[in-house]
């Protein structure tokens, strides 16, 4: 959902329709009178916002929950922390208010989280890790969030550090899906349960990490097309600018201008962004297809083989999204739905690698002899 | 000493009636510009919408008559050189009403105050991204709110966004000397001010179609010119 929202605000371009952070228009965000959260591009950005802050809290209390009734302490030290700092930057100034009272909220939610008595025991393995990771990278991608806002106007190196943050915050956050889908499957009855099955790999044991990789680089290409507000840098396909591949000479990129009529002035740098964006498609979807391929072994484990004709299929979908998106101008809910089918397909493959890897491991509990990625993963595995 | 004074207030009248010059001449568009397109966001809009009964449409290009071209910025680029001008103590407006930004082309000189006015009885944010001077982003919340801004360095085209409703959209561009206009929507414009005879160089600036110059003289307060901006197909 986040993500989705997100992906909105982006592809509306009202990421700055609410000028100031980590207040809303002066006001506390969780203060902002309705009529001026219902206007326009208020409504997404100021939307993204509250429900970061759902999210940031069940991460909070993920983390209490995977750490056990240790993490306490640690909870409790991290809330103090955020609740002094927060304490004494309110007292920089009236500039700082909103910082402080920002910082210091945080602090209270984690400080709640400390004072769940609960005596759970700690997740097994690297588990608790993983959900002080999370934790951490919720605060860092609300922190860039914010930065995006507050530093649009710095500009460095003719780029301004908005676009730079924005950039960073899209990229995390999918990279953020992706170890929330991942603390799931390790977390699940499939992960920890022996089907007695060790399947043979074969050339999917690098094809499937391979195919993953340049799902997450079409992602960051993606990004940056999008962050640079020039995903429609080329307005037809499967031809750009009526042919193979576009000339991007002074004089063509003055004439391809011209004959515009959005506002944007796009440059020789986006086109060929976007033709590299085209390329990774074709490269992802050889990379897929050749994992679907691989499938068709006999000796390939059912699951891997349905959770890869799911991802040719997501992967299929996706191809329509980006066409369509092109199509249609950029319509802000068609680009979404590309950005959103974008983290399925990499939260998909992960997944896949990762169960492929597990299934590969005997589950004696000795995991000395496992790769190193399935005794990362493994932490949850029954003694 | 009323007399005096009248003396000399007449002699200044009568200097500067001596270099009180006038500029005009049309902007024309040759070749084919593509055609405005609506902006359906403005209609689909619950608050934009209510007292619109037809679609906003792009002003990318807008050709009015005999090919006439509008808003392109007219000014004097070169023969002024060393001079220092005072900015004009008028305060150019720029409105924001029905969602569109009008006008949509404007300009200042450098240092010239400016406002920025919200006629709307909803809000709007103005974002300003200049490249060379100091953007800002502030909201309008309320109807007839009124701010003034000053840019100190020139700059063609800077772009103002209201990020709100992210379809409304103007440009403004800061000039070094007063000597500039906007061409009307038959491509005409008017330069009047204290601009002694002499040669300069005379440029049009046309957001989409670039810019355009032509070495003009100013005899007698007077000189027109014609500038042509193509469209390359």
């Amino acid at each position: 959902m986040l993500i989705c929202i997100g992906g909105l605000v982006t592809s509306k371009g009202v990421g700055m329709a609410v000028p100031d952070w980590p207040t809303s228009y002066g006001y506390n965000m969780f203060a902002l009178p309705v009529s001026t959260w219902l206007t326009g591009g208020v409504f997404d950005e100021h939307t993204h916002r509250l429900w970061a802050t759902v999210v940031g809290t069940l991460v909070v209390a993920q983390t209490r929950w995977l750490g056990g009734v240790s993490s306490r302490r640690w909870l409790a030290w991290i809330a103090g922390v955020e609740i002094v700092g927060g304490r004494l930057l309110l007292g920089l100034g009236p500039d700082w208010k909103g910082a402080g009272h920002f910082l210091a909220g945080i602090g209270g939610v984690v400080a709640l989280a400390a004072l769940v008595w609960f005596k759970n025991p700690a997740a097994r393995g690297g588990l608790p890790g993983l959900g002080w990771l999370a934790f951490g990278l919720v605060q860092l991608q609300g922190l860039l969030g914010g930065l995006r806002v507050v530093l649009d106007k710095q500009v460095v190196a003719d780029t301004t550090l908005g676009t730079v943050f924005g950039l960073i915050h899209g990229c995390l956050g999918q990279s953020f899906f992706v170890l929330l889908c991942g603390i799931a499957l390790c977390l699940s009855r499939l992960w920890n349960e022996d089907t007695g099955r060790r399947p043979t790999l074969g050339s999917l044991r690098w094809l499937l990490p391979l195919a993953t990789v340049a799902v997450f680089g079409q992602l960051l290409l993606g990004a940056l097309m999008r962050h640079q507000h020039a995903g429609l840098a080329i307005q037809d396909f499967p031809t750009a600018y009526g042919g193979l591949w576009p000339a991007t000479d002074p004089a063509a990129l003055e004439r391809y201008n011209q004959l515009r009529t959005d506002e944007v002035t796009v440059t020789a740098f986006q086109i060929q962004l976007q033709m590299f964006h085209r390329l990774g498609a074709v490269v992802v979807t050889a990379l897929v297809g050749a994992c679907f391929w691989a499938t068709r072994s006999s000796a390939t484990d059912p699951m891997i083989r349905r959770g890869v004709s799911l991802w040719a299929v997501l992967l299929l979908l996706q191809i329509g999204l980006g066409s369509a998106t092109i199509w249609t101008g950029k319509a802000a809910d068609v680009a979404t739905a590309h950005v959103a089918i974008g983290a399925l397909l990499l939260a998909t493959g992960t997944l896949i690698t990762m169960i492929s890897r597990r299934q590969a491991v005997p589950f004696t509990g000795n995991l000395s002899a496992a790769p190193t990625s399935a005794r990362l993963w493994a932490g949850s595995v029954p003694s | 000493m009323n007399t005096t004074l009248k003396t000399v207030v007449a002699l200044a009248a009568t200097a500067s009636a001596l270099n009180a010059a006038e500029l005009s001449g049309k902007i024309t568009v040759k070749g084919t510009p593509p055609p405005a397109k609506p902006i359906p966001q403005v209609k689909a809009d619950q608050n934009c919408g209510k007292n619109r009964t037809e679609d906003a449409m792009t002003r990318t290009w807008v050709v009015g008559a005999d090919n006439g071209l509008a808003n392109v910025v007219v000014y004097i680029k070169t023969g002024l050189e060393g001079k220092t001008f005072t900015p004009p103590a008028e305060e150019p407006l720029i409105d924001q009403t029905g969602c569109m930004y009008e006008p949509y082309v404007s300009a200042v000189m450098v240092g010239q105050t400016f406002q920025i006015r919200n006629s709307d009885a909803l809000m709007h944010n103005v974002n300003a991204t200049p490249k060379i001077n100091k953007g800002f982003n502030f909201a309008q919340a309320t109807a007839g709110q009124v701010n003034k801004k000053t840019f100190d360095k020139p700059e063609m085209g800077a772009k103002f966004v209201c990020n709100v409703h992210p379809w409304m959209i103007a440009y403004v561009s800061v000039l070094e000397n007063p000597f500039f206009a906007v061409s009307d929507k038959d491509g005409k414009f008017v330069i009047k001010g204290e601009l002694p005879d002499g040669k300069y160089t005379l440029a049009a600036f046309h957001q989409k179609g670039g810019e355009v110059t032509q070495d003009i003289e100013v005899k007698g307060g007077k000189a027109t010119a014609s500038l042509a901006i193509e469209v390359k197909q």
